[in-house]
């Protein structure tokens, strides 16, 4: 057993409300710069639909994610060693940038500079990448709230599979049905495929925290790591020539702040936590072979660290005491592994994603209420969630590769958290029966509706902080490791090296050091070349 | 003006080789990429790109064959100078047809595709212009002075020369007799070998052999010291807040 640490996140569906404040944050934060326009570290989508990039859970067309070869072993889909080297000179299944949206500006300068006339001046829309006025027919939201459908339905690859699983007749209740948001980001893999499709190495995984970052000095943009992530949540940056993605806000997260799509979502719905899992058995939990186990199989992965056994070996493995603490109250662990309310997201790309979600009850209860029935009432809502197929099935295709036992079982533990909250409420005795047909006790419902509805601050995000780790080895050697005089601007910088004080990377002064002004022009300015 | 040619002309151009590596590698490791273009445009960089990547590789072996492998050991092997010159004639000629067919498609694609062409910058296009002429110039030379029948015998000259120039001595007698097309082939070479750390051409040389090598997945600590705080680097512009 080797014990990491992962930092993880738990979203909440039944509370997004679809507003994308987290995208925009997100977005001022991370992507505001040039190259990076059409970029979303973050992005809401609408289900059903097409998502962002369009289409991108069609992984027959993407070959993002892990695949079983025929001796059973783990192979990314897009191919393994050799045959990535072979087609490294061009990359066979890379999404353009139209498959995202291409990102345009508005030529706001006419709105002040016009002449003074009878027409009303306009502002058109110009695109950011060919400097020509464009027509804006998709961006990264385009189908927000089911814009477009029925008609666009059938491109959402997971309608096409959950209709090629459920049988005819259901085929057109589906469209009037339910529609939730799903937030996106990404989803720090326990199994990256990015990280395994990077020729350079420059995608990595970050072993205290299990942060997957790029390191921007190695990435020489062969943007293997775009097609490699299934989630499509690595994107290119086109005028740096780099590959880029959510960071988990690790600046934030470093010191005890979550990151800046939690801090800002104004449902609340976001939890961070950490989770303590066996590093050593991740790549055969990765390779079980029905897709339907992936779920189970990436539940047997985390450790309790509530088993004394699991924190002497933590501390064994180098995670620092206060991440083994955080991780008991680790909200994330209560919602996926005690609890089992949360579900990951697609496990049957065998990535093993850190990012899970608590599957949406509010389109049952509400479809139910339509129906003139007691939407809370625990019989109904049982009832409803067997009925309502589509979305279960719908959902299942998302969270649980098909099976729809645990997102049922989700789903009756969130409707029997319900009832059983109502009848508190209302003053009435509880139904004992409500929580025992889900498995829970009654203190276990009111102590998941805390933390579901109520949780503050300090409940939903429990975050270590990187320093107090530091500190302990600090204090241990009294003495800081290296000795500082080393440093630029300290007491031991008096001497030179052999060209000269300025020689070296770290005394150089922040200027673009390339040596043709066109490139460096390019990397900083929005202007276009002279041609 | 031999000597400058043929004498000191080779070894500025390595020097310059190794040292802008170094350089670049020092100071612009952030600016070390393909800068891909695949993004904006897919049909013709997949059509195009690996026809010319793959023709500039038998291109350069074919160079490396053919200057640094001294006739007495191909003849040592067994293989006659004829078999030998329709090997390098066709072979050549082959690899050389595809690379000038893909760069050119490369350079239309480039010209035609608006954003493609706005992500272009001028030591680019400098670029482009010594690469192809090089090709150019090359592929010229070797079909001017050869019939299937008989070729120009480089090997006894330019290659003479170029085994030399290892030697430090650099034999300038040997390069006195080489027609002119194959002497403007090489000076544009030379110039092209030391342009590459100053171009994008720079990233054949972060060419990813080791990834055969390394397991899947990459774990790294993080650095050391103050969490999420380092002096600002050179990379993603600052924005003045």
């Amino acid at each position: 057993m080797r014990v990491m640490a992962q930092l993880a996140m738990v979203m909440n569906l039944d509370k997004c409300i679809g507003c994308h404040t987290c995208s925009v944050t997100c977005k001022q934060t991370w992507t505001n710069r040039s190259g990076v326009e059409y970029v979303w570290f973050n992005n809401v989508e609408t289900r059903p639909g097409q998502g962002y990039p369009r289409r991108w859970e069609d992984q027959d067309h993407w070959r993002g994610g892990w695949q079983l070869n025929k001796r059973g072993q783990l192979t990314p889909r897009s191919g393994g060693r050799l045959k990535r080297l072979a087609t490294l000179f061009a990359n066979p299944v890379q999404p353009t940038v139209k498959d995202y949206y291409e990102p345009w500006t508005y030529e706001y300068r006419n709105l002040t500079n016009a002449p003074l006339g009878d027409d009303y001046p306009v502002a058109r829309p110009r695109s950011l990448l060919s400097d020509k006025p464009m027509k804006i027919e998709w961006s990264a939201n385009w189908d927000d709230n089911l814009g477009g459908l029925p008609e666009k339905a059938e491109l959402d690859p997971m309608v096409a599979a959950t209709r090629q699983r459920a049988s005819e007749k259901v085929r057109f209740a589906f469209e009037d049905s339910f529609m939730f948001y799903l937030p996106r980001i990404c989803e720090h893999c326990l199994n990256p495929s990015c990280v395994a499709v990077c020729p350079s190495g420059a995608l990595y995984k970050r072993s205290e925290d299990g942060i997957v970052l790029v390191d921007q000095d190695r990435c020489r943009g062969w943007r293997q790591c775009v097609t490699g992530c299934p989630y499509k949540k690595i994107y290119f940056n086109h005028r740096t020539g780099k590959a880029e993605k959510c960071t988990f806000c690790y600046p934030r997260t470093e010191v005890g702040l979550p990151t800046v799509c939690s801090e800002t979502c104004v449902g609340r719905l976001r939890y961070l936590g950490v989770l303590l899992y066996d590093a050593d058995k991740v790549a055969a939990a990765a390779a079980t072979r029905n897709e339907q186990d992936l779920y189970e199989a990436q539940l047997g992965l985390f450790l309790d660290p509530e088993d004394p056994q699991v924190r002497a070996a933590a501390a064994r493995d180098g995670v620092a005491h206060d991440w083994i603490e955080a991780a008991r109250r680790s909200p994330v662990h209560a919602l996926i592994s005690k609890y089992r309310v949360a579900l990951p997201l697609h496990p049957e790309y065998r990535t093993m994603p850190m990012v899970w979600y608590v599957p949406p009850l509010s389109p049952v209860v509400e479809a139910l209420t339509e129906t003139g029935f007691d939407g809370e009432d625990a019989d109904n809502l049982f009832g409803a969630i067997d009925t309502l197929r589509i979305p279960l099935e719908y959902l299942a295709e998302l969270f649980t590769a098909g099976d729809v036992q645990p997102v049922r079982s989700a789903l009756e533990k969130l409707a029997a958290m319900r009832a059983h909250m109502r009848q508190t409420t209302f003053g009435q005795t509880p139904d004992a029966r409500t929580a025992g047909s889900v498995g829970l006790s009654a203190t276990e419902l009111e102590d998941m509706y805390r933390l579901l509805a109520l949780a503050k601050y300090d409940e939903r995000y429990v975050i270590p902080t990187a320093a107090v780790g530091d500190a302990e080895r600090l204090e241990e050697s009294a003495v800081p490791e290296h000795c500082r005089l080393d440093e630029q601007g300290g007491p031991g910088m008096g001497g030179s090296g052999p060209f000269g004080d300025r020689s070296g990377r770290k005394a150089l002064p922040l200027v673009s050091v390339e040596a043709f002004h066109g490139l460096r022009a390019r990397h900083r300015t929005e202007q276009e070349e002279p041609e | 003006m031999q000597i400058l040619l043929w004498g000191a002309l080779p070894y500025a151009a390595f020097a310059l080789l190794v040292s802008g590596l170094w350089w670049r590698y020092r100071y612009d490791r952030f600016g070390w990429t393909t800068r891909s273009s695949e993004v904006y445009e897919t049909r013709l960089l997949n059509l195009a790109s690996p026809v010319f990547h793959y023709g500039i590789l038998f291109v350069l072996a074919g160079h490396l064959i053919g200057l640094f492998v001294p006739a007495s050991w191909t003849s040592a092997v067994g293989v006659a100078e004829r078999p030998y010159h329709l090997f390098s004639l066709v072979g050549g000629t082959l690899a050389g047809v595809l690379t000038v067919a893909g760069l050119a498609v490369l350079v239309y694609r480039r010209r035609t595709n608006r954003p493609v062409f706005r992500a272009t910058t001028r030591n680019d296009k400098a670029m482009y212009l010594l690469l192809g002429g090089a090709l150019c110039c090359g592929m010229y030379a070797k079909l001017a002075h050869s019939t299937p029948a008989h070729g120009y015998d480089y090997r006894a000259t330019l290659a003479v020369w170029a085994r030399s120039l290892f030697t430090l001595r650099p034999d300038l007698a040997a390069m006195a007799e080489v027609p002119v097309a194959y002497q403007v082939h090489a000076v544009v070479g030379m110039v092209l070998i030391a342009a590459v750390p100053f171009t994008r051409l720079v990233h054949m040389f972060s060419a990813p052999w080791w990834y055969l090598m390394r397991p899947y997945i990459v774990y790294r600590s993080r650095p050391a010291g103050q969490p999420a705080e380092r002096p600002p680097r050179r990379g993603w512009e600052s924005i003045d807040v």
